[in-house]
């Protein structure tokens, strides 16, 4: 593990809004290739974090790279780098499959034909040719996510943000989600991904628990359960809640 | 600029897949040219008289022959006490009363001189002093013929100043074609401002505009994605609007409609980086539309499209100097009905250059892509 290199850096880092602190001194590192999940209940704290990480969001202190950037002056370059797909953020509903792929792989810089050939090939693997164009209005919630989740990784990005990505989805295609997870992993993406559905905890590699704003526990599924003495993830977490 | 030019191609697919469009660009400004442009015609027609005679003379009949013989006067009634009279006017049943008293033709033939009333209801001053300004211009027509009549057979002289009107670039003196050019700077508008404003605070609420920011467009690219779209959309309506004004209301075009397309070209960049301004500020689509509509209302009411700014107390007239729409509206006229070319408003093309150059930077600054 330690021979792997490091993408994502992040020391001591502290985001506060007001009085309130949302971020208290995080300090973790994201491996290269890994699936990383950030759990929490709601308002613990993750999507601040993420947030910050795709620099949407300034921290307040703290020394943070991703992607070998520096979150404070290079946000515009970790951003080419990056990939992102938020649970509320849907592609646009006024727009039909194929053009969503295409506004979005365009932005990134890939070629037209680049784009067409890519979006047949993935619309066959997700088996949504049928669906090719149809406004996103027109699908089912677990089809435009995995959707997005396919345009979030389209122009091949070294690390994808994934917000709650399967909130609202139903068990089944929760899995085919998390297959299309591994697939990207496997491609050499690195996915942190944040979560409060337990069992999707069991599919990372390493997990962080954050409990009020601060990093309550980080390890490999494995460990965490040893540790506690738990004998799954729901376990680990109902006791590090207490 | 390949970005640019995927941002445009999804606005345009967006903007047209919306029903809500076609009709906005095409209906909208066929209402508004001809609904508008009969409505909001200051020209007086009909205005209801009630004559109270109590002369009942040769001359008080002739006089209120005049006013019959007038195209603004319709006489409603005739009654024998003003305050019958008054209460037509307290009714709305009539615009003006015309008080001739007893004794007026003998006072004219001893004294030379006597004196009618006139109660004008006032809740309109436009109307009333409208109505004010015609009925002076009957009486002192009833004036000089009867000097003519009296002078005359003593063959005396008359030869008082007289005062020939003519009226420059509009000798018809034709509402229509004086309102036409402001409608046409509201439609306009709208389309740029409004608009502009909401598709930008849309992407805010839907939270698209989150995903946008994730990824490396450029503020500048993604500025000019969502102004150019409309840009075009409002020029190509100022055409369609002004080829409606010339089928309908054979509206003149002396000047050069390059020259008239180059300053709304400006002037659009201006109101459309209000809009983009604004939109940054708003969280949602109402807030916007309330801060849109301030604006847009204040400015159109100020701009003398419908009230002269000349008489508009001062502050007022220095308010307008940040008010984009007094200056299209004046250079449309100028340039529609006067045919003046570039150098008759350089000073309006540099101001509005500057000041669209201010809003769009302090628009693009404003808008943020990280919190």
């Amino acid at each position: 593990m330690n021979r792997k290199k490091t993408v994502i850096r992040v020391r001591d880092m502290v985001k506060k809004f007001g009085d309130f602190t949302a971020n208290d001194r995080l300090s973790f590192e994201v491996y290269e290739g890994e699936i990383f999940g950030f759990l929490g209940a709601n308002g613990a704290g993750k999507t601040t974090a993420l947030r910050i990480l795709c620099g949407l969001s300034l921290p307040t202190s703290g020394e943070i790279s991703v992607a070998g950037y520096n979150v404070y002056s290079d946000r515009e370059k970790i951003k080419k780098r990056i990939g992102y797909m938020s649970q509320k953020f849907s592609l646009y509903e006024d727009l039909k499959v194929y053009e969503n792929i295409r506004l979005y792989a365009g932005i990134y810089g890939l070629s037209r034909k680049y784009i067409r050939e890519r979006t047949d090939h993935l619309l066959e693997t997700l088996g949504l040719e049928g669906v090719r164009n149809k406004l996103i209005a027109e699908l089912p919630l677990g089809w435009r996510q995995k959707l997005a989740f396919s345009v979030a990784v389209f122009h091949q990005p070294s690390i994808v943000f994934l917000d709650e990505p399967t909130g609202g989805v139903d068990p089944i295609t929760r899995r085919q989600f998390w297959d299309l997870i591994y697939r990207a992993s496997q491609d050499g993406i690195t996915v942190f991904v944040t979560t409060h559905y337990m069992d999707e905890a069991e599919y990372c590699d390493r997990v962080c628990i954050m409990e009020a704003g601060r990093i309550e526990a980080i390890g490999t599924p494995g460990e965490l359960k040893g540790k506690y003495a738990a004998k799954n993830m729901d376990e680990v977490f109902i006791k590090i809640a207490r | 600029m390949r970005t640019i030019l995927f941002l445009l191609q999804k606005e345009f697919i967006q903007i047209f897949r919306n029903r809500i469009m076609l009709p906005v660009i095409f209906i909208v400004p066929l209402v508004q040219l001809v609904v508008l442009v009969f409505a909001a015609t200051l020209e007086m027609k009909n205005i209801e008289v009630v004559v109270v005679d109590k002369d009942l003379s040769d001359v008080s009949r002739r006089m209120i022959g005049k006013f019959e013989g007038s195209p603004f006067f319709k006489i409603k009634d005739f009654t024998f006490s003003v305050s019958e009279a008054e209460d037509f006017l307290r009714a709305n049943e009539a615009d003006m009363v015309l008080h001739i008293p007893q004794g007026f033709e003998r006072e004219l033939n001893r004294e030379n001189r006597a004196k009618v009333q006139i109660l004008l209801d006032a809740v309109n001053a436009t109307t009333a002093g409208l109505a004010n300004a015609y009925a002076s211009n009957v009486l002192r027509d009833f004036n000089e013929q009867i000097l003519v009549e009296r002078v005359g057979v003593l063959g005396g002289r008359i030869e008082q100043v007289r005062i020939r009107y003519s009226f420059w670039y509009n000798p018809d003196l034709n509402y229509k074609i004086f309102m036409l050019p402001g409608i046409l700077v509201i439609l306009v508008t709208m389309i740029g401002m409004i608009l502009t404003a909401i598709n930008l605070v849309r992407e805010k609420e839907l939270g698209t505009a989150e995903q946008i920011n994730v990824t490396p467009i450029r503020k500048y690219q993604f500025i000019i994605g969502k102004l150019v779209p409309f840009w075009i959309i409002a020029l190509f309506e100022l055409c369609f609007g002004l080829f409606v004004g010339k089928i309908l209301f054979d509206l003149p075009m002396v000047g050069s409609l390059a020259l008239l397309f180059l300053f709304a070209s400006l002037y659009l960049l201006l109101v459309m980086s209000i809009g983009l301004f604004l939109s940054a500020i708003s969280d949602s689509q109402i807030q916007v539309m309330f801060l849109v509509f301030f604006f847009f209302i204040t400015f159109v009411l100020m701009a003398g499209i419908f009230t002269p700014v000349e008489s508009m107390p001062d502050w007022a007239i220095k308010v307008n100097t940040i008010n984009p729409l007094a200056y299209f509206i004046r250079v449309m006229r100028m340039i529609l009905l006067k045919g003046s070319g570039f150098s008759d408003i350089t000073r309006e093309f540099y101001t509005l250059g500057i000041y669209a150059a201010v809003m769009l930077l302090l628009a693009t600054w404003r808008y943020r892509k990280a919190a």
